[in-house]
């Protein structure tokens, strides 16, 4: 794995991070992505958890376990080893899958900062929608809650300050704009982005096998729906 | 067939090792806040290193056992009695029926464990039984411990002696090479340099009082307010156990076991992994002394770390052992 633009340092003494870029922008999140899977499909051993961010990847390992196979190399210095001497990290294929549908409501009902978004914009709130929901967004990575997607990205004639001040409880399904990330709250939670509009469908469920809707690298569509089916669709998921 | 909590204690959750393999979907890791304390629990009695245990803060639960047990404390020193009698911690104890385990004194330390060989007879969620609260999974029922609960062991104990009385059996982990009393140690971070000059100089040996609305996702620190030279917006990244954060504020946070799996504010510095559990055994309002070290250094202090673990656990099996032979 060699480009002048990678850099690899040291999270303590229990991660590494390679970095690609220090922006968020398409082509580094691809060859996170590209890494993500080559190391979740070759695992390293002693490495437990490999977390793809923006232009990031971090590797978390238990430094106990690499000692076993290190041959005398302390462990940060064997697990860069391992970083290094793999060619054609950027060469891993990434499979084309179809984009995620997420139904969205966007009745200012369930979307309170909608009217807002629309001022702030010079845009009507049809028009608004329509250019929220005629994108294909990535899942760039997830974090700040289990199941939250930071999408990416809005187009430029929509995209939103945080509000001032956070509310103390966003509910679950919420849809929400931060600058150019969109994302939906799996979780009741406190949060800063711009609401507007809101899912009927679960993305978070403990009781799944796979408990999170979104997984990174997904491509996401949102598909605009009437108040009516909004709360169909709830209680079919209720 | 199991213990009762008959006293609902702070904060009490079940954990293990963590919920390792799921942050990519921004799933926290959980897992015992001082897995030193967990693995000398568990070694104490003969269980795997990380099986799952209880662990609690300060006013502590109390227990009554429904069936004779065989356990371990460690972690904090809160006073522990049975049935009145006091009970060390870091000693085997053979514990009879109907016992009752209260804990009357907050003595040492912050965080409590109460392991019991053989293990909890509970579910796991994700390949781990550590109890995530935010999302109401794992552990027992995914919360704290509540008066009335019922936690089934998952084997049965049986006395090697024919008495059947509360014995605390004649052995101690030594665990003062395993915790580190007077500085914690820590890595500088990727944002380090980006501090100004007299933040800097702070952190060759800086003071820091744990502050009071600490938790499980991370301690806060009280200290004179950190500055970056010059502001600068990061775009969110991995971060991990142990993550010395320096929030907009200037005032700092380590991030602990239940922490988020991802970030964006400079990361000043990061606890080197031996000394995370010192740092999680300071109450709020204890003063805490921080230095920097450098890789070579947390590496073979880690090193020195694991080794003294398997040198108790061999010690353990052997005394165990012997005890059973006599």
């Amino acid at each position: 794995m060699r480009s002048s633009a990678i850099q690899i340092y040291e999270l303590g003494d229990q991660a590494l991070t390679i970095e690609w870029s220090s922006t968020i922008n398409e082509a580094a999140n691809q060859k996170v992505m590209q890494a993500f899977r080559y190391w979740q499909n070759n695992p390293i051993v002693g490495v437990t958890d490999i977390i793809p961010a923006y232009s990031s990847l971090t590797l978390v390992y238990d430094a106990a376990i690499i000692q076993q196979q290190s041959r005398g190399l302390s462990p940060s210095t064997w697990l860069s080893q391992q970083i290094n001497s793999v060619n054609g990290l950027e060469a891993t294929p990434l499979e084309e899958t179809a984009p995620q549908i997420v139904p969205v409501c966007y009745d200012p009902s369930l979307a309170p900062d909608l009217a807002f978004a629309a001022q702030f914009a010079n845009l009507s709130m049809e028009e608004f929608i329509q250019l929220h929901s005629s994108k294909i967004y990535k899942v760039y990575m997830l974090g700040f809650l289990p199941g939250f997607a930071y999408m990416a990205s809005v187009d430029e004639r929509i995209r939103l300050p945080r509000k001032e001040t956070p509310r103390k409880l966003v509910a679950a399904g919420s849809v929400g704009i931060a600058g150019e990330q969109t994302g939906i709250y799996p979780l009741d939670a406190p949060g800063g982005w711009q609401l507007i509009g809101k899912t009927p469908i679960s993305l978070f469920d403990i009781s799944k096998e796979n408990p999170c809707f979104f997984t990174p690298g997904d491509q996401v569509k949102f598909e605009p729906i009437s108040l009516d089916a909004f709360h169909e669709l709830k209680n079919e998921n209720a | 067939m199991s213990i009762e909590i008959v006293k609902a204690g702070l904060v009490c959750t079940i954990q293990d090792g963590g919920r390792k393999g799921f942050q990519h979907l921004g799933i926290n890791p959980s897992g015992a806040m001082d897995p030193v304390a967990m693995q000398v629990a568990n070694l104490l009695i003969q269980n795997k290193p990380d099986e799952a245990l209880i662990e609690f803060f300060y006013p502590a639960p109390a227990f009554q056992f429904k069936q004779a047990a065989f356990i371990a404390l460690s972690g904090a020193d809160f006073g522990a009695t049975i049935d009145d009698t006091p009970v060390p911690i870091h000693q085997p104890i053979f514990v009879p029926a109907n016992a009752t385990l209260k804990f009357i004194k907050k003595t040492k330390g912050h965080i409590g464990y109460l392991a019991i060989q053989g293990g909890l007879a509970l579910n796991e969620w994700l390949n781990s039984f550590s109890t995530n609260t935010r999302v109401i999974a794992g552990g027992f029922d995914g919360r704290n411990l509540m008066k009335g609960d019922l936690i089934a062991f998952k084997t049965t104990t049986h006395f090697p002696k024919e008495t059947e009385g509360l014995q605390i059996l004649p052995w101690i982990a030594d665990t003062k090479g395993l915790y580190q009393v007077e500085r914690i140690r820590y890595l500088p971070g990727r944002e380090f340099s980006l501090l100004n000059q007299a933040s800097q100089q702070f952190m060759t040996n800086a003071q820091f009082t744990v502050q009071a609305d600490s938790d499980r996702m991370g301690y806060r620190l009280k200290g004179p307010l950190l500055r970056l030279k010059k502001t600068i917006e990061l775009i969110s990244s991995g971060v991990t156990n142990g993550t010395l954060q320096l929030l907009p504020s200037g005032q700092c946070i380590v991030l602990l076991a239940d922490h988020q799996t991802t970030g964006g504010y400079p990361r000043i510095g990061h606890i080197i992994q031996a000394d995370l559990p010192s740092l999680v055994q300071q109450a709020p309002g204890t003063i805490i002394q921080m230095v920097p070290v450098n890789m070579e250094t947390a590496e073979k202090i880690n090193k020195q770390q694991i080794q003294y673990l398997q040198q108790l656990k061999n010690a353990c099996t052997l005394q165990l052992h012997a005890y059973h032979r006599y």
